[in-house]
């Protein structure tokens, strides 16, 4: 584990996305304590203040300071966004295992499933399932996490079939070891590192998923300082001050290229012999 | 690409749209808002709410429901929209009109910028030109289309007034009108797909450019133009069929978004006003054609690659 993260510090892309994150981490620890007033405190004589002493990255349409909504606001954002990965990619990884240890019709009847469900483009399943589940940031989490099950499913189950014809899970089976015993015990813990590789490009993902919810009005609610959220309310006062718009919009890329990097870091350092 | 094959993927289309439709129903059946009462309005009598209901069968087992909706589905007729109460079906067919000329124009605009990109990248690799797609790929994929719509709308509409910052043209009454309407959608639905199919192009074109083939048109003396056009480009191009395809999915999805921050009557707006109403005819139809048309857009992908590449053989 030491041994990856030194590898990982190595490669460019995994030292600045793990920089990235440890910002991003700080800001969903300890944002309360680190914001430099009340996200909530309204100040009418500052409607709109620009970037300066007082407010580092300005005020917003009701004198609110915009870096604070940000701090605070990363606490309504990415752990959502982690919790949906991490669901998805449980309910995709045991999928994927279980199809691959199963094989023949099986196999081919999930994998067409899970294909036919991936014709569904993932936005709009997920806008169908919080339609139907309510609005909320919960289950905004709920949805993506089903939405990003099948492909995990895919992914797990290609590795899972390599690691099927290994001599330990034929060990296994001749033992007379139980299905479940087979996938969850024998199968499951080789196949994870590819799928913590592949979960970690989701992260992105699921952050730019669980803001545009957010943006469309069914993820995250008023007066949630979400960051998507909080494009959307600013979108009207583009005019008077692009600020409140801008900032939390490069929030969110800046969340998701943090997760692209440390996803591509890890890749490299995984597999240190493809150079490109 | 032999006729059973060609009919294999015909039948994986059908058990697609079968699945989705399962899918789309059974999730809207499940969906809290009594149809009924959507219909008439909170304060309407038990009786004519009764009387709703046995017209629209809802008192039905849920399997005939399911049945009755997909049969009529499978001739157009998607029933009436609790909105407005037009049929569902022409209106969401004129909006789908509306939102594949946008992805097209989206898919063509990408092309143009991302082949040339990717290949400069490949040519270049190491050097600045590389870095920088590199660079742009990276933040490509890092901005949802919602904040890349908003920020270039804050840029080219409100600051610099180049464009209308949102509304629709029909290009057949004005062309013109239609192309600056057009523009910052599809320039917004293009840069995600540039981010993509740009690396995609790059490696594809790499491992080509290490090929032997690529060795000995240079060792027989030909250009370096030549080289790179006549036999790079031809074969670093054709997996970027698939992933084209697949990204079709992506701008199906963010058509919603991009629809919706554009004022588009696309199928994605009607989708997003169909959600937000609660209309759930409108659900339906908007939710099974986008899927339909996406699965169509993969099997096609399929065939052109069969088509492209004379190695391949269905059978």
């Amino acid at each position: 584990m030491t041994d990856l993260l030194r590898r990982l510090m190595r490669t460019p892309q995994g030292a600045i996305g793990l920089i990235l994150l440890a910002v991003l981490a700080a800001a969903c620890l300890f944002g309360p304590w680190l914001a430099p007033h009340d996200p909530e405190k309204m100040d009418f004589l500052g409607r709109f203040r620009s970037l300066g002493a007082q407010n580092w990255f300005g005020a917003d349409q009701f004198g609110r300071d915009v870096l604070s909504r940000l701090l605070v606001g990363a606490r309504s954002t990415l752990p959502m966004a982690l919790a949906a990965t991490l669901l998805g990619t449980v309910a995709g990884a045991v999928v994927g295992t279980a199809s691959a240890y199963l094989g023949g019709r099986w196999d081919e009847a999930i994998m067409r499933t899970i294909d036919a469900v991936m014709a569904v483009p993932g936005l709009l399943l997920a806008l169908l399932l919080v339609s139907t589940l309510g609005n909320g940031a919960g289950n905004a989490m709920i949805a993506i996490a089903v939405t990003f099950a099948p492909g995990m499913a895919r992914v797990t189950r290609a590795v899972a079939l390599t690691v099927r014809g290994q001599d330990y899970v034929k060990s296994a089976t001749v033992r007379g070891e139980s299905a479940s015993w087979i996938i969850f015990r024998e199968m499951l813990p080789n196949v994870m590192a590819p799928v913590v590789i592949e979960a970690t490009i989701r992260v992105s993902f699921a952050v730019m998923l669980f803001a545009t919810l957010s943006f469309l009005g069914l993820g995250a609610q008023p007066p949630a300082s979400e960051w998507g959220l909080m494009v959307a309310e600013a979108r009207q006062y583009v005019h008077q001050a692009p600020w409140i718009l801008i900032a939390p919009s490069l929030a969110i890329a800046l969340t998701a290229i943090a997760f692209n990097l440390l996803g591509d870091g890890l890749r490299d350092a995984m597999n240190p012999r493809d150079e490109r | 690409m032999s006729a059973s094959w060609l009919l294999r993927r015909l039948a994986l289309i059908l058990y697609t749209v079968f699945i989705v439709s399962v899918l789309v129903f059974g999730i809207t059946q499940a969906l809290p808002a009594d149809a009924a009462v959507t219909l008439l309005g909170e304060n309407a009598t038990a009786e004519a709410l009764n009387a709703i209901r046995e017209r629209l069968g809802l008192g039905d087992p849920i399997w005939w429901q399911y049945l009755r909706w997909v049969g009529h589905a499978a001739t157009g007729d998607f029933g009436l929209s609790m909105r407005t109460g037009q049929p569902v079906g022409p209106e969401m067919l004129t909006a789908l009109g509306r939102s594949l000329l946008l992805a097209v124009a989206a898919i063509l605009v990408m092309l143009v910028i991302a082949v040339p990109l990717g290949m400069l990248a490949a040519v270049r690799q190491g050097k600045l030109a590389d870095m920088a797609t590199g660079l742009i790929s990276y933040l490509g994929v890092s901005f949802p289309e919602f904040v890349t719509a908003t920020l270039l709308a804050m840029l080219l509409a409100d600051t610099l007034q180049w464009l209308p910052a949102t509304g629709y043209v029909s290009p057949l009454e004005d062309f013109g009108g239609a192309v600056r309407h057009l523009a910052l959608p599809v320039l917004t639905a293009s840069l995600i797909l540039v981010a993509h199919v740009a690396r995609m192009v790059r490696s594809e074109t790499l491992d080509v450019l290490h090929s032997d083939y690529i060795r000995a048109a240079r060792l027989k003396g030909l250009p370096e133009r030549t080289v790179l056009v006549r036999h790079a480009l031809r074969n670093a191009l054709l997996p970027v069929v698939t992933i084209v395809a697949l990204d079709v999915g992506y701008l199906l999805g963010g058509i919603i978004v991009i629809e919706e921050i554009f004022a588009i009557p696309g199928i994605g707006r009607q989708l997003m006003v169909a959600v937000t109403a609660r209309d759930l005819p409108s659900i339906q139809a908007g939710a099974l054609i986008m899927s339909a048309t996406y699965a169509v857009a993969n099997t096609l992908a399929d065939v052109a690659y069969a088509v492209l590449d004379k190695r391949i053989r269905y059978d």
